[in-house]
């Protein structure tokens, strides 16, 4: 019965933050601001949500924590990727953005060698 | 009932993400929302594999999410020029 409840609250918990990234995604207004709604807010949505459904269901406990693991350890590494590759391919800030630590870095990093 | 409305919330998410997909303004738009697409149907499919009592759906939605991360990561290497 206890276990029904957590399993229950779990999969809610993940099914309304997997709702708020893709919200998230859709609202947001540059590709920075889309990538950190929707990678933070899928990482923990799905993370929750398959264990929930491990916790309802416990014969199956064993494989479902292996795909939350999974997506737990590549959901970030993507995301970092997709990050980098958006940036150096040109995508520009949005104009009400205030901090560019990337640029910063770059023109350090010149000033060093100089 | 309760399957019914966990599904559902999960459903719209997935079209919101489409939405993004198909208007982005730049091809980085359309791989964030593609990658999170993805995130979000391994989820959804966990929770459809319990609905239709079927063990096999965990086995589609893990290989689903590691061949997920390999294309991220390969439009991502090709977008930076790498590739």
């Amino acid at each position: 019965m206890i276990l029904n409840v957590i399993g229950w609250f779990l999969v809610y918990f993940g099914a309304v933050f997997l709702f708020l990234g893709a919200l998230g995604i859709v609202r947001f207004p540059d590709v920075y601001n889309r990538l950190q709604a929707g990678t933070k807010c899928t990482t923990l949505g799905a993370f929750s949500a398959i264990i929930g459904v491990g916790i309802l269901h416990p014969a199956w406990l064993a494989k479902t924590f292996i795909i939350a693991l999974f997506i737990l350890l590549t959901n970030p590494i993507s995301s970092h990727a997709l990050g980098r590759a958006s940036y150096r391919s040109g995508v520009k800030l949005w104009e009400k953005s205030v901090v560019d630590k990337c640029k910063e870095f770059a023109e350090c990093v010149e000033e060093r060698n100089e | 009932m309760s399957w019914y409305i966990a599904i559902g919330i999960i459903t719209v998410g997935v079209i919101l993400t489409l939405i993004r997909a198909l208007k982005g303004p730049t091809p980085a738009d359309r791989m964030v929302a593609v990658d999170s697409m993805t995130t979000i149907t391994t989820a959804l499919l966990v929770l459809l594999g319990l609905y239709f009592k079927r063990y096999i759906y965990l086995d589609i939605a893990l290989v689903y999410a590691v061949l997920a991360f390999v294309a991220t990561l390969a439009v991502a290497r090709y977008m930076e020029g790498g590739l």
